[in-house]
């Protein structure tokens, strides 16, 4: 029989074939418990978290959850309303306030998820007859970002300064221009040269740069902003774009600009405008955690740490690795194919380690992917296990001799 | 030699390293059915015929083109 769903039997076929040989549904993982940032239940088995995102370790911060169950008596369990009629409370503007100082911008927006976060600005900042200039291994809300919007559409080679170059320069001089990047990639934890290619875009006129710091917040730079205020170009960046469910902790997206103009922007964003407000309680633990974030220097330190250890020990065991150098806090384990990479995902989980599986279309160059994330509560000890149960994985599947 | 069958002489040198099944070339033939090309080889080819041609071919273009022959026109055009 053929219908809608006739386009999805090849992958349906795929699915069933992998499953059929004994091995564990990457995609359809539960945890039964969470007893910590790092350590949850799956199937009865206690396993060290090594792929949730969560770089800072904020969901089980006392003052966090605190806020949250504040809220949720003060204010109710959720707004039931859009940010511009009755779904903003006094949480959301203390939330933007928050991120207005975190950032040190004039002006914060906050969505309902990452996601729309970037979909509402790059559809509503590029419109009809203005160009997006975008990133080959940008994330999927960045491309459909650029779908929802009426924009023309250039991509350029991952992380090439001279690519980028070219292609704006072969745009017409007066169109307006939006440049797309991101601090860190999410699927091999690579970052972005950002000066070179500030000063790249800088050559050419009417050029506005975004940058989505989702993976960035919290980790990179003196006050955890992001690999741009690492790598100091902060006066250079129009846009800085982010999420609250990965350092922050929770769920949420936002921008921040100086933009004198920006706050128009709440009237004329759709993903801003139709959609429901954030619950009080995630705006209240958010708020509270990007605040905490501002001072917490000794768990970036700590997570530099476990990131450098495990880069370091990975590679001598003779895996290959995303990055020559650990670049952030994302490690990708590259495997050779499909069975392989679930092999060695299964032997890990049964062992008592969740790492990501990541695969085609979400890998750059068609590649299979354990991504590895790492978080500032991981102990020296948890490190010292993952790494054993790597070695012992990565031997049992063939991955490593 | 026209100005096109020029364009569709270069177009076919960058399609070669691409095309591992070699697929004879007309006009007519289409990147995703006969050179069963993914989005990521799809990807470095355009790259590769911008750089050739010194143009911008838009992804919003990119969705229109699905034979050899749109690609040359479009390469015309874009060439003015």
């Amino acid at each position: 029989m053929t219908d809608l769903f006739s386009k999805f039997d090849a992958l349906i076929g795929e699915r069933e074939a992998l499953l059929a040989t004994g091995v564990r549904d990457p995609f359809a993982i539960v945890m039964d418990e969470v007893k910590s940032p790092t350590l949850a239940v799956i199937k009865g088995k206690e396993t060290i978290l090594l792929g949730t995102y969560n770089y800072m370790g904020m969901t089980f911060d006392p003052d966090v959850v605190q806020a949250g169950k504040d809220a949720l008596d003060n204010f109710g369990s959720g707004t039931t309303g859009s940010r511009v009629l009755n779904g903003t409370y006094q949480g959301h503007k203390a939330c933007e306030e928050a991120l207005q100082e975190f950032y040190g911008m004039d002006h914060a927006m906050v969505f309902s998820t990452g996601y729309q976060a970037n979909l509402g600005m790059i559809s509503t900042l590029a419109g009809k007859g203005d160009y997006i200039i975008l990133d080959a291994d940008s994330h999927a809300s960045i491309y459909d970002g650029c779908y929802l919007g009426n924009a023309e559409i250039v991509r350029f080679r991952h992380n090439s300064v001279e690519d980028l170059d070219k292609r704006l320069g072969r745009l017409p001089e007066d169109a307006q221009k939006l440049v797309v990047l991101e601090g860190v990639y999410s699927m091999l934890g690579d970052i972005a040269p950002l000066p070179d290619m500030v000063a790249a875009v800088r050559k050419h006129k009417n050029c506005m740069i975004l940058v989505d710091e989702a993976h960035g917040m919290g980790f990179f730079g003196p006050n955890g902003r992001g690999v741009y205020e690492e790598q100091g170009v902060e006066d250079e960046i129009d846009f800085v774009v982010g999420t609250f469910s990965k350092s922050v902790g929770t769920v949420g997206g936002f921008c921040v600009s100086n933009h004198p103009k920006f706050e128009v922007l709440r009237l004329v964003c759709r993903p801003y405008v139709f959609t429901a407000s954030l619950p009080p309680s995630v705006v209240a633990t958010a708020a509270t955690s990007i605040r905490k974030l501002m001072h917490a220097g000794n768990k970036r330190a700590h997570l530099w740490e476990n990131s450098k250890r495990l880069h370091t020990g990975l590679r001598e065991m003779g895996f290959k690795l995303g990055t020559e150098t650990p670049q952030s806090a994302i490690i990708a384990v590259i495997l050779t194919d499909q069975t392989q990479a679930v092999a060695m995902w299964q032997s890990l989980l049964e062992l008592g380690l969740y790492v990501n599986m990541a695969r085609p279309p979400a890998t750059p160059a068609g590649t299979f992917l354990l991504r590895c994330s790492l978080c500032a509560e991981h102990s020296d000890e948890q490190v010292t296990q993952i790494l054993g149960m790597f070695e012992a994985a990565g031997k049992a599947t063939g991955a490593i001799s | 030699m026209t100005d096109r069958q020029q364009i569709f002489d270069s177009i076919a040198a960058q399609i070669a390293p691409f095309n591992k099944k070699e697929v004879e070339l007309t006009e007519s033939t289409t990147f995703a059915g006969d050179l069963e090309w993914d989005s990521l080889t799809v990807m470095d080819f355009v790259a590769a015929i911008e750089d050739e041609f010194d143009i911008i071919i838009t992804m919003n273009m990119q969705a229109e083109i699905e034979t050899v022959g749109q690609l040359v026109d479009a390469v015309v055009k874009l060439q003015g």
